[in-house]
């Protein structure tokens, strides 16, 4: 079944190329994937959830990612506010200890190839209902792309983080989402810095060649010299004498 | 002025002493190298004199070596290329010289056998090798042909050059696989049609024309290889164990061949004539081995004695008679395995009658030579060439210090009892002393030479620092080993039957040492690497002795294994293992056991890693020991493939938490115990396009905490994750060297949560920061020290190809290393970054004693905080002891004792003579 349907969405893939290639500019926004909302500037994935007493996941939607392709931080999330229902339930597993779940699917974040890129499956990730709770639902979610702009992941951490079991006795914190949103996508690791490293060298070597070069004989050697000339002033201070006897004589 | 400074810095910091090399009294002392040569596949014996000791022998490894036949000390050894490149086809051996054909026909090599120095070198033409052997002419062995599927070709024995190559008649249909030369100037190439008919050719010597062509009909022959060898003048002699009737026809038929190539029916008469007294051996024997001595043909025929034991006899070729007072008794170990190859060297007595011995290989991988009537001269374990895991284990306590440990063990029964029992204790104690001096005494008396430490399994005991150990070794034949860590002795070993050749197999220490009077517990979980069924092996690692502990079945296929750090109330650590429905089981499964894992089941996680799907994903336990899926990550496989994970070491001490900075502020580490490193590989393999991928994601929330991409680079990739770093290595496609690249990751100045750390409370991401540098050197394996309690500063262990193994201080690898030295750094003690990495000799822990094929590093703390054991393995094993920061707990050995306590001395009696000359004065002057 699996490779029938990708074979599937490949060939459609392959007439919206097609497609592009006659009417250049034309875009009608052809929605081939259900779950992958595209518009020219970008295009919009969901932002589903879970939380359940009994901890078995039942994914609802939260709200929508918007994205905007080949963009630093072009990053939207939409979502609702949280119905009376939801926020006594998510009151409810946070009593128990339970997970509070969100999902995504796994898309390509580059516009151009979205609807034929659109993998199955989805990325999770978790986090204890109560610290959502604690920290009225201020939350940070992180997509994390790979090299050619796949989803890779997604992760979720509240801020703080901590479950403390302070109660949060006003419904109104439970009510909007204060959710930071990014995208990161892998840094580059630095080769061996080597150029730098030369460029360091060779000013050391000047500066050390300078020097040496500007000194002169005697700057060099004046301690011999000296000692040679305390040397010989010495003996012929010593030796005089004699001669000046002999000279006498 | 600034630069001199710095090189001055550079230089001093160099100096200050990495030197971890030996002194030349200090060889040999802590460490200790064995050489093997893995599983036999030929091996011949020098008869060219009779006082000759050398065996050579050519293995599954690659390996074409001399071994002293006295001794079963390596006289040489040859280490080819791995794989098919370097596989020994052939190997021949006349005279000094051996003869060997490498690498499928690839290389014809001459080896001169006294010294190992190569003669000469031909390279063949190509196609697949068949056989080869020497050709003689007038007695005179002069040239070496080789066959190969469709042409055969000769060479000079003197200098290899070719002589002449011919190509074979009808090479399409029939398998020609035998050549063979009588002596006297024919060369015969024996081909066979399956199960049809056989095909003799014969060539001319001098020119390669064929002089006769013969076929016979065989329909009950597939193969000359197997079965048939070619024993004395024409004579090919097929053994086939299923029924003797056919058995003797088929003889029959083939000895017709030659009597009609050779005309010599004289043979078959006599070949009927020991037949059948022959093959009743024949039938129910194990092997069967051939050898000439002088003019006489002897087959050596193992065959089973009873359960434990074997009888190899020698029978005469020419007769078929068995020689009297031949009978050689081979013992089987319990704890190995069944014979599978023999090797008979025939000699000639003084009194002109046969004399042998013989070299019997087992299935896992034994080497015995014996002689007769049984003795064993030596043994060799050559599984041990093959280290797949191991793991080092503490000693057990002597008797009389486990007897006090005992003590304080038990429940306090009385006042009374506790009192006897302390006294009791007491003169245990006070016995063991007297014996001990008895024995200093009685040791004192006898020449030094007698007096040796023999390590056996019985006087095992820890040392005071703990120093030797128990190493536990896995083979990839299935065979256990265990080692003592000083001396290198094998001390117990066991053969685990039924192992599939490719299973992967994971060494867990459940319980250590510390847990007397609970003896030391290994499980050894095996995996066939096809079906993913496991098995669990509970063993003593102190030992070797397989424990009675009920295992759990495992019906399913083993994704993942866990050992908890639970224990249960034997104090056993608790091993989760999940199977591919996500089920969990157990070991030990008590009642205990199970209460604790559904208190804790909430807090237990696990990752499974799906390579194949790139996807990764994160478990928590449930109450009833089933599973729920809590995490996904999955990084497409059409882009990169995951290569490697690895997490933490489990017994890893991180001692301090930051790093002073050179303002006196602290930087601290991000120690994430459950941070995960997947190295990834691009599937690209383009130069400019490849890449491999690092990424750091928390085990138990799947959050990725760091991401990085290193371009233009390819594996294959070695890494070590450890403490807040992870070190990798991987092969830059566009400068084409190697290289070292570092991540460091830091929490920053202010630390979270600094009384425990949760993955699940850490909501800032760790600072990242990342150096790389170029190494000249390829790597074959990578690994960081470990110390007791991590005070010690870490080096890297790196193992080169060249077998030397490098102890690289991680300083070196130090991501905060400046561009530039400034006062801050150097307050540090940061060296100034240069790209480059040297490799400095005095850094080769090993020295001389190179480790072959390097395959894993394996690490251990010792008692001493300053001292690491290591163990390199790959085709050597080799153990020595690391000091990263010198010894700085351990007076050195030459320290002056009597100096130091002559000046104590010396200065007690001058303070007690100056205070009794100041009281004499003192009182002088009261009196006055």
């Amino acid at each position: 079944m699996a490779p029938l349907s990708s074979s599937f969405i490949a060939i459609i893939s392959i007439s919206i190329v097609g497609f592009y290639m006659q009417f250049g500019d034309c875009n009608n926004g052809r929605r081939v994937v259900d779950n992958v909302e595209s518009d020219i500037t970008g295009f919009s994935v969901p932002l589903e959830h879970s939380f359940e007493v009994d901890d078995v996941p039942r994914f609802r939607a939260r709200g929508n990612i918007q994205l905007k392709a080949g963009r630093e931080n072009g990053v939207f999330l939409s979502q609702a506010l949280l119905s009376e229902k939801d926020r006594s339930l998510l009151k409810d597993v946070a009593a128990v200890d339970g997970l509070y779940r969100i999902r995504v699917p796994r898309v390509s974040l580059q516009s151009d190839r979205q609807t034929d890129r659109q993998l199955e499956g989805y990325l999770t990730a978790f986090i204890r209902a109560c610290s959502l709770v604690e920290s009225h639902l201020s939350d940070v979610i992180t997509l994390h792309t790979d090299v050619s702009g796949y989803l890779i992941g997604v992760s979720i951490v509240t801020v703080p983080s901590a479950c403390r079991g302070a109660e949060v006795e006003d419904e109104v914190d439970l009510e909007i989402f204060n959710t930071t949103i990014g995208v990161m996508a892998p840094v580059n690791a630095p080769a061996p810095e080597t150029a730098l490293y030369i460029e360091k060298m060779e000013q050391e070597m000047d500066k050390k060649g300078k020097p040496q070069e500007q000194k002169s004989f005697f700057a060099k050697y004046w301690y011999l010299i000296l000692g040679g000339a305390v040397f010989l002033m010495a003996t012929s201070s010593a030796q005089p004498p004699a001669g000046g006897a002999r000279e006498q004589s | 002025a600034m630069a001199g400074q710095l090189a001055g810095f550079t230089v001093s910091l160099c100096l200050l002493g990495f030197t971890v090399a030996v002194f030349e009294d200090q060889v040999g002392k802590f460490d200790w190298r064995q050489q093997f040569v893995g599983e036999v596949q030929f091996a011949l014996f020098d008869t060219h004199s009779q006082a000759s000791k050398k065996l050579l022998v050519a293995t599954e490894k690659n390996i074409f070596a001399s071994l002293n036949s006295r001794t079963g000390e390596l006289f040489w050894r040859h280490v080819d290329k791995m794989g098919p490149e370097g596989h020994i086809d052939m190997l021949l051996m006349h005279g000094q010289d051996a003869v060997v054909v490498v690498g499928n026909g690839r290389l014809l090599r001459s080896w001169e056998t006294t010294v190992g120095g190569l003669n000469w070198e031909t390279v063949l033409d190509t196609g697949s090798f068949q056989s080869a052997a020497f050709i003689g002419l007038q007695d005179l062995v002069k040239y070496v042909a080789v066959l190969k599927k469709s042409a055969i070709s000769l060479h000079y024995l003197s200098n290899g050059h070719q002589k002449w190559v011919e190509n074979l008649p009808e090479s399409d249909t029939v398998q020609y696989q035998t050549v063979y030369s009588g002596g006297n100037g024919q060369v015969f190439v024996l081909g066979v049609v399956p199960n049809s008919h056989i095909v003799i050719v014969e060539y001319n010597i001098e020119d390669g024309e064929i002089m006769k062509q013969n076929s016979v009909a065989a329909p009950w022959m597939s193969s000359l290889k197997s079965s048939c060898v070619v024993v004395g003048i024409g004579v090919l002699l097929c053994t086939k164990m299923t029924p003797i009737l056919l058995q003797v026809t088929t003889t029959l038929q083939f000895s017709d061949v030659y009597s009609r190539m050779r005309e010599q029916f004289e043979f078959c008469t006599s070949v009927l004539k020991w037949l059948m007294s022959f093959f009743y051996f024949l039938f129910q024997s194990y092997l069967v081995s051939f050898a000439t001595t002088g003019e006489k043909t002897v087959a050596a025929v193992m065959s089973p004695k009873n359960e434990t034991a074997c009888s190899i006899n020698l029978f005469s070729a020419d007769t078929g008679r068995r020689l009297l007072d031949t009978t050689i008794i081979y013992y089987m170990d319990p704890n190995g395995g069944k014979p599978t190859k023999l090797y008979v060297h025939a000699f000639l007595k003084k009194d002109d009658s046969v004399g042998y011995r013989v070299l019997v290989q087992t299935e896992d991988l034994v080497l015995n030579f014996l002689q007769q009537p049984g003795r064993v001269v030596w043994t060799r374990e050559e599984a041990l060439a093959d280290v797949v895991t191991m793991e080092m284990v503490d000693l057990p306590l002597t008797g009389t210090q486990a007897e006090l440990e005992g003590e304080f063990g038990k429940k306090a029964d009385g006042l009374l009892p506790m009192v006897l029992k302390r006294l009791s204790s007491q003169l245990i104690l006070l016995q063991a002393w007297l014996s001990h001096l008895w024995k200093l005494f009685y040791d004192a008396r006898k020449p030094r030479s007698h007096v040796k430490n023999e390590v056996t399994i019985e006087t095992l005991s820890r040392d005071e620092f703990n120093l030797q150990k128990m190493m536990v070794m896995v083979t990839a034949s299935g065979k256990l080993f265990g080692i003592d860590s000083k001396s290198g002795a094998v001390l117990w070993k066991k053969y685990l039957e039924n192992v599939q050749p490719n299973s992967v197999f994971k060494l867990m220490v459940q319980r250590t040492t510390a847990h007397f009077p609970h003896p030391p517990q290994c499980t050894l979980l095996i995996k066939d690497k096809d079906t993913g069924l496991g098995s669990l092996y509970v063993f003593n690692p102190i030992f070797g002795k397989k424990s009675h502990i009920s295992v759990p079945a495992l019906p399913r296929p083993v994704l993942q294994s866990l050992l908890l750090p639970l224990m249960d109330q034997d104090y056993a650590k608790v091993l989760l293992l999940i199977d591919d429905q996500y089920k969990v089981t157990a070991f030990p499964s008590t009642k205990n056991v199970l209460q604790q894992l559904q208190e804790m089941a909430s807090s237990i996680f696990f990752y499974l890693v799906d390579a194949s799907q790139g996807r990764l994903s994160g478990f928590r336990l449930r109450k009833d020991l089933s599973t729920e899926l809590i995490w996904e990550v999955v990084i497409p496989t059409e882009v990169q493939k995951i290569v490697g994970v690895k997490g933490k070491r489990a017994n890893e001490h991180v001692h301090s938490q930051g790093r002073v900075m050179g303002d006196r502020s602290v930087l601290y580490k991000y120690l994430n115990p459950n941070l995960l490193a997947v190295v990834t590989e691009s599937t690209d393999s383009h130069q400019e396009r490849s890449f491999v991928g690092i990424f750091l994601i928390d085990g138990v929330t799947g959050r990725i905490v760091h991401e990085a991409v290193q371009r233009k680079a390819r594996g294959p990739v070695h890494f070590v994750h450890s403490e807040n770093w992870v070190v990798y290595v991987y092969w830059n496609t566009k400068s084409r060297r190697n290289e070292f690249s570092v991540l460091e990751l830091f929490e920053g100045m202010e630390l979270y949560n600094s009384t425990v750390f949760s993955s699940l409370d850490r909501p800032h991401p760790p600072q990242v920061l990342q150096q790389s540098y170029i190494f000249p050197s390829h790597i074959s394996t990578l690994e960081a020290t470990l110390t007791e309690k991590g005070i010690t500063s870490r080096h890297l262990l790196v193992g080169l190809p060249s077998g030397a193994i490098m102890s690289l201080p991680k300083m070196f690898l130090d991501p905060r290393r400046p561009e530039v030295g400034s006062d801050q750094s150097r307050e540090e003690n940061l060296i100034p970054y240069s790209p480059e990495m040297m490799i400095r000799t005095e850094w080769f822990i090993n020295y001389n004693q190179t480790v072959s094929r390097v395959r894993g590093i394996y690490t251990a703390p010792s008692g001493l905080e300053s001292t690491c054991l290591v163990v390199a393995y790959g085709l050597d094993i080799y153990q020595t002891r690391v000091y990263p920061s010198k010894q700085f707990d351990v007076l050195k050995d030459d320290y002056d004792y009597v100096l130091i306590s002559s000046v104590l001395l010396g200065l007690f009696f001058a303070t007690m003579i100056s205070k009794r000359l100041a009281e004499v004065k003192l009182l002088n002057r009261a009196w006055r």
